[in-house]
């Protein structure tokens, strides 16, 4: 497997007032180029920890993040982030918000001119351009977060990196964007890697899904391979037996295996 | 739905009316009559939210009668030598408001000229404090190090009583003017440090991370990201600073002297025109409120939330 994404042992240790936290160890994993894979787990499981390692927000205590053979040392561009809460600057107008990273990513190379084309192509990848000039804080929840993924689209990264994108939103809505990164993700050939704790989710949108054990000390412990044919459609799968076998076999990890205690 | 349509109905009768009946008076009375203005879905709106501003009106107002009352009980009840009750006063103000901008050499100035001389040196004062204020606010709120650094020194000097200063003023600049401007600039710098300090301290880590996911430049990370999400706090700093420094400048003027309200107070002292300084009591207050309205309408001009 053409490995462009690749994470070797892993380790990531926090200093607390209680001493040392080891949130992850021992994690291994490699994502092809156009893959779609998700982190699924039980809070506190260190999925978000994970992700934030490949931003490169957080740098690993010990072991190796590759990303087309390249160590990740420190955030950058070519894997950008949509935040579970949107993480728009609310002073600036929703193409203000996206024009910010085009420009900051080909703002050396390219004119003005084309910059805006970009930004424009990105908010009408997510259905918002008649709301382009709107704050952030004159749009719903739902926009937001579109915004959000036409930020992070628009710098074309390498990998895009989705920390419980929809976690915030009501169903209906959350089941609309969903929809729409599929159909985004398909257009873009983007690789994607997604935390979430939807299972529906996680089984619609994913090429494979990485299940992780409780923490402290998690780790992956499972990785199920979606192998649903593209394009999926929700109403269709919802009588199609496969869907429910796998369904099935994330609910059995995460509610049998790894039980979470009442505490 | 249908209560907008018969509502824009009813408002299209009253403005086609109140546009024809003046030219045609004859016709309108052949025409059925539209439904009054009073008695459209608008026209109850109107009275409703005339109703509502009376009701917000009235405790303010009565609040205000009760202390015109009280001034006048204060000011009867010492007889001859009592205070000069609210009517004298007025009389009074009348008399000084009707020509505020006379000239009639340094000690003697027309009321305008004190007050615009009071705004002056709060003004000067305050923007050299802002100019001082703010950058050194926004590196103390980014660098813990200097934060920890000043700390000391600013909780030791920020509870100092502004007058304290006057006299080192004096001191180094022998000069009553620059004295009195270093007066009003040391005792308005600390609202702004430590307000401009404590929002850059709270930038929102959201914010930050999005900062670095850019790759963003510093110069970037300033202008698109700190200082708009550090304004509010700053709009803060200055409202406050602006009130110190206008309750500051009454007493240094009246220890200067020379122009100024604080200056006038203490020359109508000295000639024992006490509605004077009732008056100068009220202007005080009343630019005091309208320099704070004035930038909380500011401020909120920037709160994006």
């Amino acid at each position: 497997m053409d490995k462009f994404l690749q994470i070797e042992n892993a380790e990531m240790v926090f200093d607390t007032k209680k001493g040392k936290f080891i949130a992850l160890t021992n994690v291994n994993l490699s994502v092809a180029q156009g893959e779609f894979i998700s982190l699924i787990g039980h809070s506190g499981c260190g999925k978000s920890t994970l992700l934030n390692l490949v931003a490169g927000l957080l740098d690993p205590s010990s072991g190796v993040l590759l990303l087309s053979d390249r160590e990740i040392k420190g955030p950058g561009p070519d894997r950008a982030v949509v935040f579970q809460n949107h993480s728009l600057l609310p002073w600036l107008s929703c193409f203000g918000n996206v024009y910010l990273a085009v420009e900051k990513v080909f703002g050396g190379k390219e004119a003005k001119k084309q910059l805006k084309a970009r930004t424009q192509a990105a908010l009408e990848l997510v259905g918002l351009a008649h709301a382009m000039h709107k704050l952030p804080s004159e749009i719903s929840g739902g926009m937001k977060q579109r915004v959000g993924i036409a930020r992070a689209l628009a710098m074309e990264p390498k990998v895009l990196l989705m920390d419980e994108p929809f976690g915030a939103l009501d169903a209906l809505t959350r089941a609309g964007l969903q929809d729409e990164l599929m159909r985004i993700v398909t257009e873009t050939q983007a690789t994607v890697l997604m935390v979430t704790h939807d299972v529906d989710e996680a089984v619609l949108l994913s090429d494979r899904i990485v299940m992780m054990t409780n923490g402290p000390s998690a780790t992956i412990g499972e990785v199920l391979a979606v192998d649903l044919p593209r394009p999926r459609d929700r109403l269709a799968l919802a009588d199609d037996p496969r869907y429910h076998q796998l369904r099935g076999r994330v609910l059995e990890f995460l509610y049998q295996r790894q039980m979470k205690r009442a505490a | 739905m249908s209560a907008v349509t018969i509502n824009e109905g009813s408002l299209q009768d009253i403005m086609n009316q109140s546009e024809t009946a003046p030219v045609t008076p004859i016709e309108t009375v052949s025409k059925p009559r539209p439904t009054p203005l009073l008695q459209t879905e608008r026209g109850k709106a109107l009275i409703e939210a005339m109703g509502k501003a009376l009701r917000a009106a009235l405790p303010p107002l009565i609040g205000i009668f009760l202390f015109i009352l009280l001034w006048q009980i204060v000011s009867a009840s010492g007889g001859e030598h009592g205070l000069p009750g609210p009517a004298k006063t007025w009389a009074s103000a009348q008399q000084l408001f009707a020509d505020p901008f006379y000239d009639n050499g340094p000690n003697d100035k027309g009321i305008g000229w004190n007050i615009l001389h009071s705004l002056y040196r709060v003004g000067v004062g305050f923007g050299l404090a802002a100019l001082a204020g703010i950058p050194l606010g926004f590196m103390i709120g980014r660098f813990k190090f200097l934060s920890g650094m000043t700390a000391p020194i600013i909780s030791l000097l920020r509870p100092v009583s502004p007058l304290a200063w006057l006299p080192i003023g004096l001191y180094v600049f022998k000069e009553t003017e620059p004295a009195s401007l270093w007066v009003i600039f040391i005792s308005s710098i600390w609202p702004i440090i430590l307000n401009t300090a404590a929002g850059v301290a709270r930038v929102p880590q959201d914010y930050l991370n999005v900062a670095r996911v850019l790759n963003l430049s510093e110069w970037k990370v300033f202008t698109k990201i700190l200082f708009p999400s550090v304004l509010p706090h700053l709009m803060t700093g200055i409202r406050l600073s602006i009130g110190v420094a206008w309750l500051v400048i009454v007493a240094a003027e009246m220890l200067t002297g020379g122009t100024g309200l604080g200056f006038w107070v203490w020359d109508e002292w000295n000639n024992l025109n006490v509605e004077h300084i009732i008056i100068a009591i009220f202007i005080v207050g009343i630019v005091g409120l309208l320099l704070e309205q004035g930038l909380i309408l500011l401020a909120k001009r920037f709160n994006y939330e």
